[in-house]
C-alpha cells in the first residue's frame, strides 16, 4: 500500500529521492483522514526549511491541518497545479499530489524517516 | 476528560460495514464521515442522510410536579406545550451560563422527554434530578437509541419503511408507537441540519432493524449514511448552536442568538434575574455569523481584530459545501455586530477580511 521507493514521517509526509533532490507530498492515510481538502498553502520557491518546520497548511471541510518538512533544505518547486486542484490530494496523494522539491542540506536528516513497513506500522496502530 | 474506555452505539458494527470512519466523539465511538462529508453534506441537501446520534441522552421527568421542575431548569416556557409538543431550549445556572441545551417534549399529561448531548449528559442529569424537586427523573439514554433521518426526501423514506406519519406529523411534534422496520418507534420532526427530518428513538439494540430498514426504504430516494463531519457542517449552515464551541457555561443566551428562548415572564426558572439584569443593561458581546472574503476558513479558537486589535473569538467554523466559501461563528463587542461589519480573523498570524453576517447562512427552500 505504501510505496517502497520513498520514506516517511510519523507526522504523515512522504519523502522520495530524484537525483539529489527530496519530492514532498502526504500520504493516503493523511488524505483519507483530512476528508474532503478545499485549500492548500504552500511556501515560495527559495524557502529554507528545517527537518519538521511547517512549511503549509491543508485545510479541509473538517479542520486545517500543517504541514512538516520531513528533511532539511531549501525549496526549489512547488506544485501550482495543487493550489488550483487541491482535491487532488484526496485523489492521488502519493502521485500528482506532490507538494514541493526540496534542495536537501546534507542529507537533510534522511536517516531519521521510516521506511514504507515502519510506516505501516505505524498507520496499523493508528487504525 | 476521564480515561473511561470509550462506548459504542448498537449500530457500531453497521458503521464499520458501511465503510464508516469511526473516531472518538464525546466519549463514543461514532463515524466522523463514510463517503466524504461533502458528499454527504450535499445528499442531506438534495435527498437524505441517516444519522446515528444514539449517544445523545435522554431524560424523563414525569409526576405531579414534572411541569414545575422543567420550567425551573428551562427558559423557554414549557406550560404551552401540548402531549406530543416539543421545543428547544437553553437550561441555566443561576448565572444565566448555559449548562446544556436541550430539546424537551411532553410525552404526556405529567410526562417530559429532555434530549441532551452526549458531552454533558452526566452535569445534566445532577442537575436535573438536583433541581426537580419531587418530580421523578429517570435517565433513559443507556436503554434508548436514536437515529436522524434528515432531507427532502426524508418524509418519504420514513413512511415507507413503516412510518406513516409523514404527512401529518409537524414541526416540533413527537408521535409515539411508530412502527419503523416493524420495530416499536417514538418519532419527532426535528433535526440539526435545517433540512425537514425525524428524529426516531427506539430501544437501544433495536437500533440495526430500524437503520437496515430505512437505508432499505432510502434506496430508491439516494439516501446514505451520514457522519459527525457534515452533522457539523449542516448545523453550521443552517445557524445552530454547538455546545461547547458556540455556547457553555460562560455564554448565557442573550448573548448568543438565543433571545427567542428566553421567556422573562413564564413562571421562575434558574438564571431568570441574571438574564433580566442582562437585558436591561444590554449585552456587551454577540455571538455573529462571519464570512470570510478569502481564502481563508475561520476554525474555533481564531481571534477576530479590528484594526489589529483583537476584540473577539471565533467559536466554529467551516467551509461551506453549499455556499462555497469559508463561514463560522463568533463573539464580538456589541458596537460590531451589525451585518455588514468588517473584521479580520487571525489566520495562524496572518489578518484575513471577513464580515459579520446574519444567521443563518443557508435556509432551505420553501416547497
Amino acid at each position: 500500500m505504501y510505496p517502497n521507493d520513498r520514506r516517511y514521517t510519523r507526522e504523515h509526509e512522504w519523502a522520495r529521492r530524484e537525483d539529489g533532490r527530496i519530492r514532498v507530498g502526504i500520504t493516503k492515510f493523511a488524505a483519507d483522514r483530512l476528508s474532503d481538502v478545499v485549500f492548500i498553502e504552500l511556501p515560495k520557491v527559495g524557502t529554507e526549511l528545517k527537518v519538521m518546520d511547517p512549511f503549509g497548511v491543508i485545510e479541509s471541510v473538517k479542520a486545517a491541518s500543517d504541514l512538516y518538512a520531513p528533511v532539511s533544505g531549501r525549496v526549489t518547486e512547488v506544485n501550482q497545479q495543487l493550489i488550483d486542484s487541491p482535491e487532488l490530494i484526496n485523489q492521488d496523494p502519493h502521485g500528482a499530489a506532490w507538494m514541493i522539491v526540496l534542495e536537501p542540506t546534507g542529507d537533510g536528516g534522511w536517516e531519521q524517516l521510516l521506511d514504507a513497513a515502519a510506516y505501516e506500522d505505524l498507520v496499523g496502530k493508528e487504525h | 476528560m476521564t480515561d473511561q474506555p470509550l462506548r459504542r452505539t448498537s449500530l457500531y458494527d453497521a458503521h464499520v460495514a458501511a465503510g464508516g470512519r469511526v473516531v472518538p466523539f464525546a466519549g463514543w465511538e461514532l463515524p466522523v464521515q463514510y463517503t466524504g462529508i461533502s458528499e454527504e453534506h450535499q445528499a442531506v441537501r438534495t435527498r437524505a442522510g441517516l444519522f446515528d446520534v444514539s449517544h445523545m441522552g435522554e431524560v424523563r421527568v414525569e409526576g405531579p410536579e414534572a411541569l414545575e421542575a422543567v420550567q425551573r431548569l428551562l427558559t423557554n416556557d414549557a406550560a404551552r406545550l401540548a402531549v406530543g409538543q416539543g421545543l428547544y431550549s437553553p437550561m441555566c445556572l443561576p448565572s444565566g451560563g448555559i449548562i446544556d441545551d436541550v430539546t424537551v417534549f411532553r410525552v404526556a399529561e405529567h410526562a417530559y422527554l429532555l434530549v441532551v448531548n452526549a458531552a454533558t449528559r452526566a452535569k445534566d442529569v445532577a442537575w436535573i434530578r438536583e433541581q426537580a424537586g419531587t418530580a421523578i427523573v429517570r435517565d433513559l439514554s443507556d436503554e434508548t437509541a436514536l437515529l436522524a433521518l434528515q432531507g427532502p426526501r426524508a418524509g418519504a423514506i420514513l413512511d415507507g419503511a413503516g412510518g406513516g406519519v409523514a404527512t401529518t406529523l409537524p414541526f416540533f411534534h413527537l408521535a409515539d408507537g411508530v412502527s419503523v422496520g416493524g420495530v416499536r418507534c417514538t418519532v419527532s420532526r426535528t433535526g440539526y441540519t435545517g433540512e425537514d427530518g425525524f428524529e426516531i428513538a427506539c430501544a437501544w439494540d433495536r437500533a440495526p432493524a430500524v437503520w437496515a430498514a430505512l437505508m432499505e426504504a432510502g434506496k430508491a430516494h439516494g439516501l446514505v449514511p451520514a457522519g459527525l463531519g457534515a452533522r457539523d457542517t449542516l448545523r453550521l449552515e443552517a445557524g445552530m448552536m454547538l455546545y461547547g464551541n458556540d455556547i457553555d457555561e460562560t455564554t448565557t443566551p442573550l448573548e448568543a442568538p438565543l433571545g427567542w428562548t428566553v421567556k422573562l415572564n413564564k413562571a421562575a426558572f434558574i438564571g431568570r434575574e441574571a438574564l433580566m439584569r442582562q437585558k436591561a443593561e444590554g449585552v456587551t458581546r454577540r455571538l455573529v455569523g462571519l464570512e470570510a472574503a478569502e481564502r481563508a476558513i475561520p476554525r474555533p479558537h481564531y481571534g477576530i481584530a479590528v484594526d489589529g486589535q483583537r476584540v473577539g473569538v471565533v467559536t466554529s467554523g467551516t467551509f461551506s459545501p453549499t455556499l462555497r466559501r469559508p463561514i463560522g461563528m463568533g463573539y464580538v463587542p456589541v458596537a460590531l455586530a451589525a451585518p455588514g461589519t468588517a473584521v479580520q480573523l487571525d489566520v495562524r498570524g496572518r489578518p484575513a477580511p471577513a464580515t459579520v453576517v446574519r444567521l443563518p447562512f443557508y435556509r432551505r427552500p420553501k416547497t
